[in-house]
Order: C-alpha cells, then sequence, then structure tokens
C-alpha cells in the first residue's frame, strides 16, 4: 500500500484534507479511502496518466531563465485533489463579490470624482505616487462603471484556518486555463471519483467569460466581434490566451492584426479586409496597450486604441487603469474601501499589513523584518520579495534600505503559515504549502468560479507557490456534502 | 466571422510544413531500401538527397561527406537546417501553437505527440534495423493529422488555406524529386543495368507512394515516359502534379478576392497540360520543371498580395 494517513504529519499544520494523524476531514473521508487503497503500482499508473494526459493536451507554460532563455515546460500537476466544503465556499464567493465590487467603485471613484480622498478615507499621496494610476483615463467611466472585469484574487489559509485575501490581481490575471485543464486531466485519469462526489463544475466559465465580454459591447448586437489581444507566443501566458480565444470561439489577434481608422473604430485585418471589432479581451499590460498613448516604441500595442476606447467605439477588459488598485499599499485599505461604498463589513479579511509610508509601522517592519515578508507594491509573480526567516542577514539588511529609500513602494506582513494538502512526492504523500486563486468576472452582475487555481509549493517546507518559481497545481473541487448521492 | 489574414497565413505555413516533414520521411525510407538494391558498384548514394532540396552549399559547409550518417542527420534531426524533419515539425508546431484556437483538438493533440515522438526518438533512425518504423510513424502520425483536418473541422476558408499549402508544398517537392532523381538516375550505370534501372524509376515511383497505384494502372514494365506522364498528368492519383494544381485552383475559388492567384493556377496548369513532359529529354525536362517551380512561386506570391 502506497498512501498511508497513519504516518502523514499534520502537527502544527493545517491541513485541507487530514484533520488529525490518520483522520481525513469529514468532506475528504472518500477520497482518502479510496487513495490508500491504491497500490504503488496504480498511484504510479495514475501519475502516468497525467502526465500523459498533460502532454498531450499540450498544456505548458513558460519560464525564463540565464541558461536557457525562454522555454515551455510540462505543466506541473498533483494529481490528489484539494477540496472545499461548499458551505464553506458559499461565503468566500459571497466576500469576494463584495470586495471586487468596491474595487470597482473605488476605480471609477478615483477616475472621476475621489469623493474617497475628499472623504479622507485613503491618503491623497497614495495616488500622487501610484505608477498604476492613468491620468489618461481621468473623467472617463465604463459600461456598468466597471474597470476589472477579470480579477483573480490570492486566497490563503492560515494555520488555524482562517482563509484571508492575500492580493488581489485586477491587470492582467492568469491561471483560469489551468484550473479548466486541470479539471480535463482530473476526469482523464479519475473518472470514478467523479461518480462518488457531488463536484461543482467549472466549464462554464469560458461562456460566462464571453457573456460578459458581450455585455461592454457598444453596438447592441446579435453576435458582437470579440477578440483576445495577446502578446504573442513568446508571453509566459500565451497558452491561456490561445485556449480562451478558443473556447469562446474568439479571435486571437496580436496587435498588428488590429488597426484604428479615422473613425476612431477598431478593425481587424482579415482576408476579406477590414472588420469591425467590438470587445477587446486584451492580455497585453496597460503600458503596451497603445503606442500613441504610453511607451511610443510598444509593438505589442494597437495605436489609437485608447482614443477609440474613450470615444466609446470599443469595450475594453480589463479596462486600462484598473491596476491602481492592484497595488499592495492600497490592498492595506481595502477593508476601508468596502465600508466606505458599500457600508459593509469585509467578509473576508485582509492578512494584516503594515504600510511602509506610515513611520510607526515602517519602524515596526525595520525593527522586525527577520520575521516578515516584504512585498514591493507594483510587482507580481512573487519577483522582488523578501521572505524574512528564509533570508540572510545581508538580505535583511538590503530591504531595510530598500524601504528606507522608497517607504511608498513597500509593505510587509508577518510571515503567515499557509496550510497544506497531501501531495504525492514518488509514491508517498507529504503536506506541501498551498494557495487559491478564484476569479471573479464582472460586468452586468459579478461571477466567481467554483473554486480557482489551486497552486502548491513543491518543494518541502516552501510557501512560494508561483508556477514561475517552481510552483505546481491541483485541480480544486467545491464538494457538496448535502446533495446526497 | 472573416479569418484574419495572419492566421490564414499561418495554416497555409502550418500544411506546408507538415507536407514537407512527410515527404522527406518518404524519401529517406524509399532511399535507403533502394540502396540495399543495388549493387555496391552502383555509386547512387545519399548526395541526390540532398539535392532534392537544393542544400547541397549548406550541407558541404556542415559536412564533411555525403554519407549515409551525414545526409540522415542532416535531414532528419539537424535544427539547423529548416528543411530537417525536424525543424519542419517544430515550424508546424508553432504554427499551430498560434492559431491553435482554431484547431481540431484532436489533431493538435495529435501534431504535439508526433512531436515528442520525433524529439524523443530520434535516435531510431540511424540504425537501419529501427529507422522503417520510425519513418513510417511520422508519414502515418502525418496521415492522421491530415484526416483529422478533413474530417473534423469546418471545410471553411480557414481549411482552404490548409489545403493550398498542403497541395503547394507537395507540388514543390514532388517536381523537385521527379528533377534530381530523374537527373542521378542512369548516370552510374552501364549496360547490362537495365534491371538496376526499373528499380530506380519504381523507387521514384515510391517515394511519391505512386508504385502501386501506377502498377494498377499501367500494367506493362516500368518506362519513363509511363512514370513521368504518371506522376505529372493523372489527375485522378492525388500525389500528382495535375492533380495537386487542380486541388489549389478548387481551394482558391473557394476564397474571397481570389481572381490573381486562380489566374495563375490556372496558366501553370495549361502550361503543364500542353508541354507533354514526359516526352522531354532529361534537359529540357530540367527546364520544364524549372518553369513550374517559378510558377509555384509566382502563386505563393500572389497569396501574399491578396490574402496575408
Amino acid at each position: 500500500m502506497a498512501i498511508r494517513w497513519g504516518n502523514y504529519k499534520v502537527k502544527n499544520l493545517h491541513d485541507e484534507l487530514i484533520r488529525a494523524a490518520g483522520k481525513p476531514r469529514d468532506y475528504a473521508h472518500q477520497l482518502c479511502e479510496y487513495l490508500k487503497g491504491l497500490t504503488d503500482k496504480e498511484v504510479n499508473e495514475l501519475k502516468a496518466a497525467a502526465d500523459s494526459a498533460i502532454h498531450v493536451m499540450g498544456i505548458t507554460f513558460r519560464v525564463y531563465n540565464d541558461e536557457e532563455g525562454s522555454v515551455d515546460r510540462a505543466w506541473p500537476f498533483d494529481i490528489i485533489p484539494r477540496l472545499i466544503d461548499k458551505k464553506e465556499w458559499d461565503v468566500i464567493d459571497n466576500g469576494l463579490k463584495q470586495r471586487v465590487k468596491a474595487l470597482n467603485m473605488f476605480i471609477d471613484d478615483l477616475y472621476n470624482d475621489q469623493r474617497i480622498i475628499k472623504d479622507g478615507i485613503v491618503p491623497a499621496s497614495l495616488l500622487k505616487k501610484s505608477k498604476n494610476f492613468l491620468p489618461e483615463c481621468q473623467g472617463f467611466s465604463p459600461p456598468y462603471g466597471v474597470w476589472a472585469h477579470i480579477c483573480g484574487s490570492d486566497l490563503v489559509r492560515d494555520n488555524q484556518g482562517t482563509v484571508y485575501v492575500l492580493e488581489d490581481n485586477l491587470r492582467v490575471p492568469s491561471g483560469v486555463s489551468y484550473m479548466l485543464e486541470n479539471r480535463h486531466v482530473m476526469k482523464r485519469v479519475f473518472p470514478e471519483m467523479f461518480a462518488k462526489y457531488s463536484i461543482m463544475p467549472v466549464d462554464d466559465y469560458p461562456s460566462q467569460l464571453y457573456n460578459m465580454l458581450a455585455d461592454i459591447s457598444p453596438r447592441k448586437i446579435e453576435e458582437p466581434e470579440i477578440v483576445v489581444l495577446t502578446p504573442g507566443i513568446y508571453n509566459s501566458a500565451y497558452f491561456e490566451h490561445a485556449y480562451l480565444a478558443q473556447q469562446m470561439g474568439a479571435e486571437l489577434v496580436v496587435g498588428s492584426d488590429l488597426v484604428v481608422q479615422d473613425d476612431d473604430c477598431v478593425y481587424m485585418r482579415t482576408i476579406n479586409g477590414l472588420t469591425r471589432v467590438d470587445v477587446i479581451y486584451r492580455r497585453v499590460d496597460d503600458w503596451f496597450v497603445d503606442p500613441e498613448a504610453f511607451h511610443p516604441d510598444s509593438m505589442l500595442g494597437v495605436p489609437g486604441l485608447i482614443r477609440a476606447w474613450k470615444a466609446g467605439n470599443v469595450g475594453l477588459a480589463n479596462a486600462p487603469g484598473s491596476g491602481v488598485a492592484d497595488d499592495k499599499v492600497v490592498y492595506a485599505y481595502v477593508p476601508k474601501i468596502i465600508e466606505y461604498y458599500l457600508q459593509e463589513e469585509a467578509i473576508l479579511p485582509n492578512v494584516p499589513t503594515y504600510k511602509c509610508n506610515n513611520k510607526k509601522e515602517r519602524e515596526y517592519v525595520l525593527e522586525n523584518i527577520a520575521d516578515m515578508v516584504v512585498k514591493p507594491a507594483n510587482e507580481s509573480g512573487g519577483y522582488g520579495m523578501l521572505i524574512g526567516p528564509h533570508a540572510t542577514k545581508s538580505e535583511h539588511e538590503k530591504f531595510r534600505k530598500l524601504i528606507k529609500s522608497d517607504p511608498r513602494n513597500y509593505v510587509a506582513q508577518p510571515m503567515l503559515m499557509l496550510s497544506t494538502a497531501p501531495t504525492m512526492v514518488g509514491t508517498k504523500v507529504e503536506p506541501r504549502h498551498l494557495d487559491l486563486r478564484p476569479f471573479i468576472l464582472s460586468s452586468k452582475e459579478i461571477n466567481v468560479t467554483m473554486g480557482g487555481l489551486t497552486r502548491v509549493a513543491m518543494t518541502k517546507g516552501s510557501m512560494v507557490v508561483n508556477s514561475s518559481q517552481g510552483g505546481g497545481s491541483k485541480d480544486t473541487w467545491i464538494v457538496d456534502m448535502e446533495d446526497d448521492q | 466571422m472573416s479569418m484574419l489574414s495572419r492566421v490564414a497565413n499561418n495554416l497555409y505555413w502550418l500544411a506546408r510544413y507538415l507536407e514537407r516533414a512527410e515527404n522527406t520521411a518518404r524519401l529517406i525510407n524509399v532511399n535507403s531500401h533502394l540502396l540495399l538494391d543495388l549493387p555496391t558498384r552502383v555509386k547512387l548514394g545519399w548526395e541526390p538527397i540532398v539535392d532534392i532540396l537544393s542544400f547541397r552549399t549548406m550541407f558541404y559547409e556542415r559536412y564533411d561527406n555525403a554519407d549515409e550518417k551525414s545526409v540522415i542527420r542532416f535531414m532528419v534531426v539537424d535544427e539547423n537546417n529548416p528543411g530537417s524533419i525536424m525543424s519542419a515539425l517544430d515550424a508546424a508546431r508553432e504554427n499551430a501553437r498560434t492559431v491553435k484556437e482554431i484547431l481540431p483538438q484532436e489533431a493538435w493533440e495529435q501534431l504535439n505527440e508526433l512531436y515528442w515522438f520525433v524529439t524523443d526518438n530520434k535516435a531510431d533512425v540511424f540504425t537501419r534495423r529501427s529507422r522503417y518504423d520510425f519513418l513510417r510513424k511520422i508519414i502515418q502520425a502525418n496521415q492522421s493529422i491530415t484526416g483529422l483536418f478533413s474530417g473534423t473541422m469546418t471545410h471553411d476558408d480557414g481549411y482552404d488555406f490548409l489545403r493550398i499549402g498542403r497541395n503547394l508544398e507537395r507540388a514543390d517537392m514532388s517536381t523537385r524529386i521527379i528533377d534530381v532523381r530523374s537527373a542521378s538516375l542512369l548516370t552510374n550505370i552501364d549496360d547490362d543495368s537495365s534491371a538496376f534501372s526499373n528499380i530506380q524509376w519504381m523507387s521514384v515511383l515510391k517515394s511519391m507512394s505512386a508504385y502501386q497505384m501506377y502498377r494498377r494502372q499501367v500494367r506493362m514494365r516500368i518506362t519513363r515516359e509511363d512514370v513521368l506522364e504518371f506522376l505529372l498528368l493523372e489527375s485522378r492519383f492525388p500525389r500528382s502534379l495535375l492533380h495537386a494544381l487542380e486541388q489549389v485552383e478548387y481551394s482558391l475559388s473557394q476564397l474571397p478576392n481570389n481572381k490573381s492567384a486562380i489566374d495563375k493556377t490556372r496558366q501553370l496548369r495549361n502550361y503543364l497540360m500542353n508541354a507533354r513532359p514526359a516526352k522531354l529529354v532529361q534537359e529540357k525536362l530540367h527546364e520544364f520543371i524549372d518553369d513550374i517551380q517559378l510558377g509555384l512561386i509566382e502563386i505563393d506570391t500572389k497569396l501574399y498580395d491578396s490574402y496575408f
């Protein structure tokens, strides 16, 4: 027998499946029983089946390193799913909707009346130093006042079992295609488990995405022309861009496929000549989206795109400038932002966050840097971070200097002991730390994916889950235990 | 929804690279067999394979001799040779990747599998024993990809571009094979070698997978004239030049904005049908094939002007 839950150590951890040595949580009981019954040979067969499905389906991501440049890697995947009881998920779902709704109101306010600043809830200095605030967008409000149509919020659970929001990705969040593909792989590998559990489906995401995008079409026509704008095949998320376009039946375009004419409308070059485009799901960063408005030497964007958007002739998701709320300093204010716009208390808590632009908080961070995680305000993908307890003294010193020279650009959080889940290491299971990225779609209405992308740190003890830094992933099952089968 | 120009271009090249990989695999397989049948004093060797793709200069920059191992390395696995099977599959896969959203999923999976198969097993091509199976697998996978396109993809504009790419590449490769093979054929063979001449014409047919179909149609002994007639002008045989041009013309007729490309294709087809190429002596045949090659390039130029 390969998997013995009695040998699986969860002391001082919060494990998603195992409550205490040998004791699965209620909703994980059937899965754990099933896994226990597998022989080493069967475990290896299941792993091989998953690897081969990933290989054949061509699920890859690109990483950059000094030795090899940009390389395509097969998607690292663990065959044991991560389970969440639907009762708990319903609360999280509400919390995410509340959060994204407030964040969109916040962005719309910042680009228009700035009531929240006038009312003294957030300081004006926050905006002045924000790299992602685009003055070009001021005085404009997209349909429904929604700027961040697609949001990927990272959730973590600490060793007490509390779920926190770690960050909100409001620019061009990626990972949803892996959520969908992980499910496809699992259906090929574990068909019998799908018969035993009532697992909430995830595959309606592409049609929800399509409907959301169609909602923001300026032309109210039966079939608006929707395109996905990608930086191209060398982008690390290209797989996802192509995947989503395919799933939605939308055209996948690069900047040079599109052109803005004198009528301020966007067209694409086709074998029939130029065709009008209504909505662009753009996966190109703000700064590169329109060389006319921003980086003049960008080859990825479309000259005149911002002009067409502000003229109301094309829908852009996410709206340029929505990244202003995707900033780790703004993050610290989100509970207040929710209270201000919705007059509600935040359902999902933030991780306690020390803002280095506040003198008192900064001093605390400098003092306790060895126990904290320090993050730059505007980076993503785990780049430019300091994980205090795992860093050397000289790294601590380096970050102290960085913080002192640019306090606005740093926040710090206590080191959380992230929850774990059983993960295959060879033919044995060991606990590995993980997080969860659900995706929230907003236009006329708000929809949250059932679960999301679970990312897992494959190295023992590590808390770094980013795929660019050696993380892997698991399928996420929201299981309805009240639906008797 | 009308097709993006860039996508049409990717489909066109995807099909061309796949066809190129398949034809090269056929060519090498047939040459391996042919050499086993020829007496050792007949020095046909492997150099003609390099010549078929006009890569002589590039080849000798990188290899000393046109021996079996070097030519096979160059034509199958050498990633510095843009015409090698490995490079063609890599290029096909990159083209497919950028238009993945409109290809049938199964075809993409099949192509991926083929790419990894060749990457993982390329050592097999160097042993004569495993070479046949290795190359046959490439041919079969290509056939099944083509089958998936034809059987599971909507026959819309995108499919027409695939078909145009496939047939132009096939026309290009067929004429190269005929040109080089018929030239290198008899030169080294003396009077008592007519049996071997027969074998060599058979190999030309086999390089284009035409032997069996030729036999069904032409029952007499194999002659140069009959073989050329069959490979160039038998419109019912799907790997003949005439068939390829007819397919290009038909696919173009389904597309918008097709006048200049269709005119060019018709012109080339008429030229082919009136030239009576099977009667030409070797030198004239070579000139004729040069003209066909130029015509194919002109069709490609028209496609770029009209669509890409």
